[in-house]
C-alpha cells in the first residue's frame, strides 16, 4: 500500500478549463476513508463541475483523481463506476419509464456481475432482486415499487436518485445537493436518510443547505472561483475569517 | 401509460404466474386453427397469415431498437434483406444437393442478419438519437444501391431465386404447399416471439429500457451505453434476418426491394401504428398494415394515400397506438362503465363515417382526374355511378366533409363525458 491510497479520494493539482474559461484551477483535496465530507460555496464556484470531473462526465483538463489509490482522471462514468464510485445529480436523473423497483434493480446488476448478460432471466436473479428490494426499504418507497418513476412525487424521485445512486454498493458516494427544492420537513427527512445511507461508506456532498452541511459532514471545504480556500472542521470553517468573506455573513451563527 | 404497464409487469408476474401461459398456449392454439377457419381456407387467406406472421417477427425485431432501446432506424430492411440474400443461398445450396431441410434455412437468415447487424451495429451504435437515425439511412441507401452494383452476389434487378422444395431431406416436413409454408413460418415466428420476448427480461434487455429512458443515467451505474446498444442492435438485426429469411422460403425470391427504404418505413409505420411501448404493439401494427396492403389495394389505387392518412391520424390522436388503445378501454372494461363509453363512440361513429365518406368520395375522383384520365372522369364508387367532372360530388363530399367536421366537433364532449364517468366507475 502507498501513501496514496490512505485517502479513498484524492485530487491534486485538477484543472477545468472549457475554452478560455478556467472553471476548476488546481483543487487539492484528500477525503480519509468513512469521512463525510461536504463541499461549499456560492453558486458558479465550480461544485458541481467539480463532481463532473471526479465522475467521469467530464475529462480535468490537468490534474490526477485517484480513488483508492487508482488514477481515474480522464476514464469513462462507467469504468469510475466500477471501480466503486457512484454519484447523484442536482437535477433528478432516473430511468422515468422504468418501475421504481426496476429503476434500483437496473443500478445493482452491474455490481452483481451480471454485466451484459442475454440468457438469464432478470426476475430469477434473486440477489439483484433483493438488493433492489434491500434499497427500496432503506429509502422508504417500498409502497410505490410497482410504479413507473416517472410518475413520483418530487421529493419521492429524491430518494430514488439517492437510492439508484447507493444501490451498487459504492464505496464512495457523491451527492450533488440532495435536497435541492425540498421542504424543511423533506430536508430533515433526506438527511436522516443519508446519515442511514452513507454509515460505513465515504460520502462527499455538494449543498446549498447550510443546516444539511453542518449536520452531516465531518469536514467541509469551501470552493470559491474553481479553488479551495478551505477545508476544514465545521467548527473552525464558520470561524474562518476568509470563508466569511467569501460568504459576507451568510453562515448560520447559531 | 406506457410506464403504467412496464411498472406493473413485475407484480403481475409473481401474482399470477399461471396464467400467461394458459393465455399463450390459447393464442398459439387459434394460430394454428387459422388456416383452416372461413376466409383463410383459400391459398391467399393463408399467404395474407403468412405475411402477417413474417411481418410480426420483423416488425418485432425493429421494436428491439425503437420501441425497447429508444433507437429510430429508418433502415431497418437492411437486415431483413440482407438475412434473405443469405436464407436465399442456402436455399440454391440445398436445391444443389447439400443435405438440410428447408426448415432451417431461416437460421441461415438469423445468421445473415446478427452479422450485418453485429458489422454495421459496430459503427451506427457509436452515436444514439438523430445521429443514429441519419446513419441508419445512409447505411439503408448503401446497401441498397449495393445490391445493384454487385450483382454477382445480390443478382441484380431480377434477384436471386431458388426453390423450397427441391431438398434431398425435409424429415417429413416438406415445404411446398402454402400451408405447409405457414405452418413452417408460424413455427419459427412463436420461436422468434418468445426468444424475443425473453431477450427483453434478461439483464441486457432491462438496461436497454433503462439506455432508452435515460442514456446518461445508465452510465453512472455502470453500463456502457454504447455497449448496450449494439447488444440490441445486434439482436435487431438477428431476428429482421430470420424474418428475412421466412420471406425467402415463401417468395422463392430475394431482390433489392427486400432491402428497400420503403421496407424500412413500412416496418416503423407497423410498430408505431401497434404500439411501440407494448412488447405485442409490432405484432398488431404486422397484422392490421399486412392486411391494408393486401385488401385495400384490391379496393382502390389510392390506398397508399389512405395509409398514410392513417398513419398520420393515429399519431396526432393515438400516440400510444392500437396496444395502447386497448388497455386504455381495458381500464374500463367494467360491463356498465363500458357501455356508456360505446354509447359515446356510437354517437361519434355519424359524424366520423360522414367526414370519411366525403373525404373518400373527394380522393377516389381527385385520384381519377389526376392519374388515370385515361378511363374518363365516368366512375363508380361502391354503388353509386357518378361523374367527376361534374360539380354535383364535389358539392355532396364537401358538404359532407365540412358538415361532418362540425357536427364531430359538437360530439366530442359527449365523448369525453361519457370517458369521465367510466374512469370514476371503474
Amino acid at each position: 500500500m502507498t501513501m496514496a491510497a490512505a485517502y479513498a479520494l484524492e485530487l491534486s493539482g485538477v484543472e477545468k478549463r472549457f475554452g478560455a474559461t478556467e472553471i476548476i484551477r488546481g483543487v487539492s483535496l484528500g477525503i480519509a476513508r468513512g469521512e463525510r465530507h461536504a463541499i461549499i460555496g456560492p453558486n458558479g464556484a465550480g461544485k458541481s463541475t467539480l463532481f463532473n470531473l471526479i465522475s467521469g462526465r467530464y475529462a480535468p483538463t490537468r490534474g490526477s483523481i485517484r480513488l483508492d489509490g487508482e488514477e481515474i482522471a480522464g476514464a469513462r462514468p462507467f469504468a469510475i463506476n466500477r471501480r466503486g464510485l457512484a454519484r447523484s445529480f442536482q437535477v433528478t436523473n432516473i430511468f422515468p419509464r422504468l418501475s421504481v423497483f426496476e429503476n434500483l434493480r437496473c443500478s445493482v446488476l452491474w455490481s452483481l456481475g451480471y454485466r451484459y448478460c442475454f440468457w438469464r432471466n432478470a426476475d430469477a436473479l434473486r440477489d439483484a432482486g433483493e438488493c433492489a428490494l434491500a434499497t427500496l426499504e432503506h429509502i422508504g418507497l417500498t409502497a410505490r415499487r410497482d410504479e413507473a418513476a416517472g410518475v413520483l412525487t418530487y421529493a419521492e424521485q429524491r430518494a430514488l436518485e439517492i437510492g439508484i445512486t447507493i444501490a451498487g454498493g459504492a464505496q464512495v458516494i457523491l451527492l450533488d445537493e440532495p435536497t435541492a427544492g425540498m421542504s424543511r420537513g423533506e430536508a430533515d427527512q433526506a438527511v436522516a436518510l443519508i446519515r442511514r445511507v452513507s454509515e460505513g461508506r465515504t460520502l462527499v456532498i455538494v449543498e446549498h443547505d447550510m443546516s444539511v452541511v453542518f449536520g452531516l459532514a465531518n469536514r467541509i471545504s469551501v470552493l470559491v472561483y474553481g479553488e479551495i480556500i478551505a477545508t476544514d472542521a465545521p467548527e473552525r470553517i464558520r470561524d474562518n475569517a476568509a470563508v466569511q468573506a467569501a460568504y459576507l455573513g451568510t453562515l448560520p451563527d447559531a | 401509460m406506457s410506464g403504467a404497464t412496464a411498472a406493473g409487469e413485475h407484480g403481475a408476474r409473481s401474482a399470477v404466474p399461471g396464467r400467461r401461459t394458459w393465455r399463450l398456449l390459447a393464442a398459439v392454439a387459434l394460430l394454428v386453427a387459422l388456416p383452416y377457419l372461413p376466409g383463410f381456407q383459400s391459398d391467399f387467406g393463408r399467404s395474407l397469415l403468412t405475411q402477417m406472421a413474417i411481418a410480426a417477427v420483423f416488425a418485432l425485431s425493429f421494436n428491439l431498437l425503437f420501441g425497447q432501446t429508444g433507437l429510430l432506424s429508418f433502415g431497418h430492411a437492411v437486415y431483413f434483406g440482407l438475412g434473405g440474400y443469405a436464407a436465399i443461398g442456402l436455399m440454391r445450396a440445398i436445391n444443389h444437393g447439400l443435405p438440410l431441410p428447408m426448415l432451417a434455412v431461416p437460421l441461415a437468415g438469423a445468421a445473415g442478419g446478427l452479422l450485418a447487424g453485429a458489422v454495421f451495429g459496430a459503427v451506427t451504435t457509436r452515436r444514439a438519437g438523430t445521429i443514429f437515425a441519419l446513419i441508419s439511412l445512409g447505411v439503408g441507401e448503401l446497401v441498397y444501391a449495393a445490391t445493384f452494383m454487385l450483382p454477382g452476389i445480390f443478382g441484380g434487378e431480377e434477384g436471386i431465386t431458388a426453390s423450397r422444395t427441391r431438398a434431398t431431406v425435409d424429415f417429413g416436413f416438406p415445404l411446398g404447399s402454402q400451408l405447409q409454408v405457414y405452418y413452417a413460418v408460424l413455427l419459427w415466428t412463436v420461436a422468434a416471439a418468445l426468444a424475443m420476448y425473453a431477450f427483453t427480461r434478461t439483464p441486457a434487455g432491462r438496461m436497454c429500457n433503462a439506455v432508452r429512458d435515460n442514456p446518461e443515467r445508465a452510465e453512472f451505474i455502470g453500463y456502457n451505453t454504447q455497449r448496450v446498444r449494439f447488444i440490441a442492435f445486434a439482436m435487431a438485426g438477428l431476428f429482421a434476418g430470420l424474418a428475412g429469411g421466412l420471406h425467402a422460403i415463401n417468395y422463392e425470391i430475394v431482390s433489392a426491394d427486400a432491402v428497400s427504404a420503403q421496407r424500412s418505413g413500412t416496418v416503423l409505420i407497423m410498430a408505431y401504428i401497434g404500439g411501440a411501448a407494448y412488447f405485442i404493439g409490432p405484432i398488431l401494427g404486422a397484422i392490421v398494415i399486412t392486411w391494408l396492403q393486401s385488401s385495400l389495394s384490391d379496393y382502390t389505387s389510392a390506398w397508399l394515400l389512405y395509409l398514410g392518412v392513417f398513419f398520420i391520424v393515429m399519431i396526432l390522436y393515438a400516440p400510444s397506438g392500437l396496444a395502447g388503445l386497448i388497455v386504455m378501454h381495458r381500464r374500463v372494461a367494467r360491463p356498465r362503465a363500458l357501455a356508456g363509453v360505446l354509447a359515446a363512440y356510437g354517437i361519434a361513429l355519424v359524424p366520423l363515417a360522414l367526414m370519411a365518406g366525403g373525404a373518400i368520395l373527394a380522393i377516389e375522383m381527385g385520384y381519377r382526374l389526376s392519374t388515370q384520365p385515361e378511363l374518363g372522369t365516368r366512375m363508380r364508387l361502391l354503388w353509386m355511378p357518378l361523374d367527376a367532372a361534374s360539380p354535383s360530388p364535389w358539392i355532396v363530399a364537401a358538404v359532407a366533409l365540412v358538415g361532418g367536421l362540425l357536427l364531430f366537433r359538437a360530439v366530442v364532449p359527449v365523448v369525453a363525458s361519457a370517458w369521465e364517468r367510466a374512469a370514476a366507475r371503474a
